[in-house]
């Protein structure tokens, strides 16, 4: 049985890729950035039990976790110019970064909530009684801790974020999918072509991995015996 | 002076300080035993404001909160004049014996940092830690996080230091290490409330004790006189049953 897989292909497909990369990764990067401030946000929230706030907080973590990625990138970039027409200039970059943070930022908030929530509450009580205030203590001694409770699960997320964002294809952004797809219609080699594409988003991932052990190992160290 | 006047707090339905009156002169160490649940851990709580007490005043020394009248700048303020010693130690897991002792000294104080590292390292020396200063909490034995503990509240210079079972979650191996420094530290004129289950370390130590049961203070007198001539029955009776039975000497 002859294969045909052409390998020399695949390697010559590189380079007409990698430089789609940064934009995959300035999408995952930013998004990250935004819903990691959401998500904190919401996560105090969360735990303040205010009454109409953590209530509003809970419906947005329900909402957004429950629809689908791409029919919320479709909500935001074909939706809501049609209702607040000052929305059409968005481009299709911004929308699909606010649609991914939206969605980010749901799982972040629970994530963020159970790692402040695992943080032994003498450890807030102890600040308290040698004088620091609350906002002291949360930066100084609570948030180091829920960070490195946090680390672990937020690291996943970021990876299953890197993938979605090649989501952002359909609303027409090229980002590494869509110009992976553009070489492959114009060639029709699709296995290599994709497979080249899988082989790049496992190295991104792969190199993440290694900086996320390395963040790692750093915060246990105040842990290890 | 520490003065606590008609302080009550309840759980619920559960009454746990039912009216206490209770003064504590500068200097004075004053030791507060009782059987479980009796309300000890929470009036330290409520003295160091950890809990919010439903009723009642409090004055430590140049502070004053009344319940009723609230605010958090006075709560603020008014925990500043005490620094508690916890059961289990509840050293700040992120920061090393040296930052554990400094940290208050920094951010709430304000005191720089090479200040509050020479601060530190004489109080750390006092406590006998001067080799362990750069270790993480998890690295260090039982007896040495919490002297560790007391360095962080002698730090702050608090008006007084409250001691809530300091030894009672230590191996026995540890306890007496914890006790001395305890006592060290009692001999410098410190004003100090401790609630201890260690019979003897209360006589040794304490100016005064106080014995609690369900929320009130039933007996209160010298070491001597409580432990050796205890009046009320339920003092005889605590007493008989964590077998410092010399009241019927
Ligand atoms: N946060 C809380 N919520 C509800 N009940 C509480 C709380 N803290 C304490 N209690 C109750 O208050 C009562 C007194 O508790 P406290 O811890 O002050 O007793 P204690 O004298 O320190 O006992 P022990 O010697 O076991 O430490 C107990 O019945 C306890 O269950
Ligand atoms: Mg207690």
């Amino acid at each position: 049985m002859d294969l045909n897989i052409d390998f020399g292909y695949l390697i010559s497909l590189i380079p007409d890729l990698l430089p789609f990369i940064p934009l995959t990764l300035f999408l995952a990067i930013v998004t990250m950035v935004i819903a990691v401030v959401l998500g904190m946000g919401i996560a105090l929230v969360l735990r303040s039990g205010l009454p109409v706030l953590t209530h509003l907080a809970f419906t947005y973590v329900s909402f957004f976790r429950a629809i689908p990625s791409l029919v919320q990138l479709f909500l935001i970039y074909y939706g809501l110019p049609q209702i607040f027409p000052a929305l059409s200039g968005m481009t299709a970059i911004a929308a699909a970064i606010l649609g991914l943070s939206l969605k980010q930022a749901a799982y972040l908030a629970e994530i963020f909530r159970a790692a402040l929530g695992s943080v032994d509450k003498g450890q807030m009580e102890a600040c308290l009684s040698v004088g620091m205030t609350r906002v002291q203590a949360f930066r100084r001694v609570i948030l180091p801790q829920a960070i490195r409770n946090a680390i672990p699960a937020t690291g996943n997320q970021f990876i299953g974020l890197i993938k979605e964002t090649s989501l952002a294809f359909t609303l027409g952004v090229v980002e590494l999918f869509a110009q992976g797809r553009i070489l492959a219609a114009s060639s029709l080699r699709f296995f290599e072509t994709y497979l080249a594409l899988a082989l790049l988003y496992w190295a991104m991932i792969i190199i993440y991995t290694f900086i996320q052990q390395a963040i790692e190992k750093k915060i246990e160290r105040p842990y290890q015996s | 002076m520490i003065t606590v006047k008609n302080l009550k707090k309840r759980f619920g339905d559960n009454v746990v300080l039912d009216g206490i009156n209770l003064e504590v002169k500068e200097g004075e160490v004053l030791a507060i035993i009782g059987p479980s649940g009796s309300g000890k851990s929470t009036l330290l709580r409520c003295l160091n404001l950890l809990e919010k007490p439903d009723e009642g005043e409090l004055i430590i020394g140049d502070k004053q909160l009344d319940v009723h009248k609230m605010s958090s700048k006075k709560i603020y303020q008014l925990r500043q004049q005490t620094a508690m010693v916890f059961q289990h130690y509840n050293l700040f897991k992120n920061k090393t014996a040296l930052e554990n002792v400094t940290e208050a000294l920094i951010i709430a104080k304000k005191i720089k940092k090479p200040e509050a590292e020479k601060i530190a390292m004489k109080i750390l020396n006092q406590v006998g830690l001067e080799d362990k200063v750069h270790q993480y909490p998890v690295t260090l034995s039982g007896g040495q996080q919490q002297r560790v503990g007391i360095a962080r509240a002698l730090a702050v210079n608090p008006y007084a230091i409250l001691f809530d079972e300091p030894t009672s979650a230590l191996d026995p191996e540890w306890v007496s290490e914890v006790l001395q420094v305890i006592k060290k530290i009692a001999e410098q004129n410190s004003t100090m409330i401790i609630v201890t289950h260690e019979m003897q370390f209360a006589e040794e130590v304490a100016d005064r004790v106080i014995f609690m049961a369900d929320g009130n203070i039933v007996e209160e007198n010298t070491p001597k006189e409580i432990f050796h001539n205890p009046q009320s029955p339920r003092t005889k009776q605590f007493l008989r049953r964590v077998g410092s039975g010399e009241e019927d000497v």
